[in-house]
């Protein structure tokens, strides 16, 4: 194959890419995903594999609980359980001022509709994570949230939607993007091909893809870090965060400890590199040992960065191009697009086959930031 | 940051020491960080410290060590023993810890001389207690004078198992038999490259006398055994080996298992400094100048780090480094840098003569890890064997780093040092590709694991 046609061009791998060949290969239409690297790589296999509605953003919960009710069955679904386990996610509070923000974060959750976030004060706090450090106040829950695998994930993704007929086309960057006669043109290194549709999946160079076709959005490429110890015994369940400060934190099954919050590497997109920051795993490492007394005894025997675009209201951009017929974009997921993986691709599928999707998207426009 | 010094050099073997005595004479600040004990590296190990029966080991060359350590213990070079160094970044600081602190240290130009690491080889019963890497055992017997309780087995490819044995022999250990698992062809193959070798004649004469010893003190060479396997409950109580057309199976407590030295690259490639594939040693190597000096006009590389070449090799390749440094600060110009190199390249080129020829004829027989069985622990850290990276393969996952994701395979305290070359093997015979282009483990720091608890004081020096 030098060449092709195709209902849908995906550009880039990641669980996002992904799912919308997944979803749109189930329905039928040919799509090919273009891949840089190797499916995976980047973001969607590195990263913390946090699957939480806990805490987003208004805008994203409609999303967020109709991705979940697809975690719950992803085995299901994929054939593969992707090492989904239903945890809980808990943010802490560490002052009364703190508890005071995670009620009135309830109380919003719960004008909404929905039901899912539940505070708690320190009696349910220290029989959920009897480990943490007793100056804590308190805690909002989120009890049938959890946490995956990434890598294994997005892999599972990606051989179901092979199954279902998807292509995929791994180590070649699209470089060249025309739009001709009512049909989309992409050149990716050996391979000129064509296709009605064209669904930007590139992740952290998600929105220089997106200047490229003009439709410029002020997204940064960050790399936020994770750290991972050696296996210690079994000493919390949930997954962990904190209200007055950037953390993640969850223990494995295999007993390691893996470390996040946001805190950032040097991106290097252009070089495909990350470059590690110490004062800044510093930050992550001293705010696990205030919040754990038990991780003060823990080795790190690994830190790592993944690429990831932000966008400056913190939410992804989802859906069409303001400017072009047949174009989507699907980037910027701010450090917390794992767990939307499942549903974004529906949402691109709806959009290609019936020209709009019951979920709220409006909020995601690509052209928001304009004006 | 606080202020930066001239040149920090990592690691206080030969190459180490003499990178930094160079440096150092030239006029450079220079600090030298090594997390054992005493400096000496592998070769000179505990030296100082050694009873004088040891100065008879063979191959211990005491006197060219001593006479290192001691110039080396009247320079100014500051020696910061027991220190870790678990990153080196792109902003020129290294990660440094030592007795519960970690701190950051800005150095205007750093060599790395951290010497080589032994070739992790599974085979059946590789993690039975008792089995152990041929230099594992000698760390014991310099470092304490220990040796095995009863009969220990020698088994392996590679100049360093003759002479590791030998030197067990010295401090009066029973060997049982040496088992060469080199395999058959190896010797035929190197012959054509004896005449080069003959330019440095005398690691040949020490290679001949080393056998001597050891056939002399009753020791059995076995030689083109493969199908090694050690055999016991809790600890090894038979190896069991082909030779000769026959199974043998022998007693023994101890198993010592050597299979050639690989650079030990994770500072550098945590750098994501270019590596090449080296087919005539089947290692990765890192791609640097005549000079040890990498892509990083900062960042050099000398001694094993560099290229498995010996002690005396690892000596100049330091020098070189020394005034590489000297010369990148400015402390000598390019001219006064190339006239004191030329003697040492000329040195140097001595050492390396007889390289291709023990390299072809210690090849090791790196095809059979992939045929390990599906059974046999391939990552000791996270109990991966090779069937579960077989799984994974069959997933379609045709990439080490992807391998890794998927099984933990590397993902434990020692980063993948122990199952890259395994994994990367198995991946190239599954998948039909040289080993060549499956490449390594991506690595990250803290090459070495360090406290939680350090990393949370760690001291940047910024205020
Ligand atoms: C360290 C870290 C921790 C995180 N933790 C969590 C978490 O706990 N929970 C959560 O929900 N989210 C988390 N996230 C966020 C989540 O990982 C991302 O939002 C999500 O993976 C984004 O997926 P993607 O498919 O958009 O991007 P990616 O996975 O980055 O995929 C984009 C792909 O596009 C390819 N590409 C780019 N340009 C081209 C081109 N021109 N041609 C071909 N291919 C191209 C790239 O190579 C890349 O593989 C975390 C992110 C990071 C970095
Ligand atoms: C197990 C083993 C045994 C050997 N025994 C002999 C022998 O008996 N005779 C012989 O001729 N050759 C021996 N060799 C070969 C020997 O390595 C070389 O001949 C020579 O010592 C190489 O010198 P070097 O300076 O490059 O490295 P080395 O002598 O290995 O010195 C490297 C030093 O760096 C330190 N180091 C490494 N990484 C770090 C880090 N991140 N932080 C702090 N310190 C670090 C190490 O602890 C070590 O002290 C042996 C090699 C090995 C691996």
């Amino acid at each position: 194959m030098t060449s092709g046609t195709y209902d849908a061009i995906v550009v880039g791998g990641g669980l996002h890419g992904c799912s919308v060949a997944l979803h749109l290969a189930q329905r039928g239409l040919s799509v090919l995903v273009v891949e840089k690297d190797t499916v995976g790589r980047h973001a969607s296999g590195v990263n913390a594999g946090g699957v939480r509605r806990l805490g987003r953003d208004p805008a994203e919960i409609p999303l967020s609980q109709a991705a979940m009710e697809m975690w719950w069955r992803i085995g299901d679904w994929l054939g593969d359980d992707c090492g989904f386990q239903v945890s809980g996610q808990l943010k802490v509070a560490e002052t009364a001022g703190e508890l005071a923000e995670l009620e009135a974060r309830a109380r919003q959750v719960a004008d909404l509709g929905y039901d899912h976030e539940e505070l708690v004060g320190p009696d349910e706090l220290f029989r959920l994570a009897p480990a943490l450090a007793r100056h804590c106040t308190g805690g909002l829950v989120s009890r049938r949230d959890g946490f995956a695998d990434p890598f294994r994930t997005t892999r599972a993704f990606m051989r179901r939607a092979r199954e279902a007929g998807a292509e995929f086309l791994e180590g070649t960057a699209v470089t060249a993007i025309e739009r001709r006669g009512g049909a989309w043109t992409v050149r990716a290194g050996e391979y000129r091909l064509s296709a009605a549709n064209l669904i930007n999946c590139a992740g952290g160079w998600g929105a220089g893809l997106a200047a490229w076709l003009d439709e410029a959005v002020p997204a940064e490429t960050a790399a936020p870090m994770l750290m991972v110890t050696a296996p210690l015994p079994p000493f919390v369940e949930p997954v962990i965060g904190a209200q007055g400060r950037a953390l993640s934190f969850k223990q494995t099954g295999a007993g390691t400890v893996v470390i996040g919050g946001g805190y950032r590497a040097r991106a290097l997109p252009e070089e495909n590199r990350t470059e590690l920051d110490f004062r800044e795993l510093k930050l992550s490492a001293r705010t696990v040992a205030e919040l754990f007394p038990i991780m003060r005894q823990a080795d790190i025997v690994r830190c790592w960065a993944g690429l990831e675009a932000i966008t400056p209201d913190g939410i992804p951009v989802i859906g069409p191009s303001a400017r072009e017929d047949g174009l989507i974009h699907l980037f910027g997921f701010c450090g917390h697009g794992f767990q939307l993986g499942p549903i974004t691709g529906r949402i691109v599928a709806d959009l290609l086959t019936s020209g709009q999707t019951d979920l709220p998207i409006a909020p995601f426009a690509v052209d928001r930031f304009a004006g | 940051m606080a202020a930066a010094i001239d040149l920090g050099i990592i690691g206080a073997g030969p190459a180490g020491l003499s990178a930094a005595l160079t440096a150092a004479e030239l006029g450079l600040e220079v600090h030298l960080f090594d997390d054992g004990p005493s400096p000496g590296g592998r070769i000179f190990k505990a030296l100082e410290a050694a009873p004088a029966d040891r100065r008879w080991y063979p191959g211990d060359d005491h006197a060219r060590g001593a006479d290192l350590l001691n110039r080396f213990r009247a320079s100014d070079v500051r020696y910061h023993p027991e220190t870790t160094v678990w990153s080196v970044s792109r902003e020129r600081e290294l990660g440094l810890a030592a007795g519960g602190r970690a701190w950051l240290l800005p150095a205007r130009a750093v060599i790395l001389a951290g010497g080589a690491m032994e070739r992790p080889w599974p085979f059946p019963g590789w993690t039975l207690p008792g089995v152990m890497t041929a230099g594992a055992a000698q760390v014991l017997l310099k470092t304490d004078g220990m040796v095995a309780d009863g009969p220990a087995l020698f088994a392996g490819a590679g100049p360093l198992l003759y002479l590791i044995a030998a030197q067990y022999l010295a401090a009066g250990a029973t060997i049982a038999a040496l088992l060469d698992l080199a395999p058959a062809g190896n010797a035929r193959a190197a012959l054509g490259r004896l005449p080069g070798a003959l330019r440095a004649p005398h690691y040949l004469r020490q290679g001949l006398a080393l056998r001597r010893r050891l056939r002399r003190a009753g020791v059995p060479l076995i030689r083109r055994v493969t199908d090694l396997e050690a055999r016991g409950g809790g600890q090894v109580e038979t190896v069991s080996y082909r030779a000769a057309g026959r199974r043998t199976e022998v007693a023994a407590r101890h198993l010592f298992v050597h299979m050639g030295l690989l650079p030990n690259s994770n500072l550098a490639a945590s750098l994501d400094l270019p590596h090449d594939w080296d087919q005539g040693r089947l290692c990765w190597r890192p791609r640097l100048d005549g000079w040890g000096a990498s892509e990083l006009p900062w960042l050099a590389i000398a001694g094993d780090g560099y290229d498995i070449a010996g002690a005396v090799a690892a000596e100049r390749r330091g020098e070189l480094a020394g005034l590489w440094a000297a010369e990148g600060l400015g402390r000598i110009d390019v001219a006064e840098r190339d006239r004191r190199a030329a003697p040492i390249h000329r040195r140097l080129n001595r050492e390396l003569a007889v390289r291709p020829f023990l390299d072809r004829l210690f090849r090791p027989p790196l095809e059979d890890l992939a045929k390990l069985d599906d059974a046999i622990t391939v990552c000791r850290c996270e109990m991966v064997s090779a069937g579960d990276l077989r799984g994974a393969l069959a997933l379609g996952c045709g990439e080490v780093n992807q391998l890794k994701a998927l099984t933990r395979a590397g993902m434990g305290r020692c980063q993948g040092r122990q199952c890259a070359g395994t994994v990367a093997q198995l991946i190239a015979a599954e998948t039909g590709r040289p080993v060549a282009d499956v490449g390594g483990y991506r690595m990250r720091g803290p090459i070495k694991p360090i406290p939680l608890a350090s990393l949370a004081a760690l001291e940047t020096g910024d205020d």
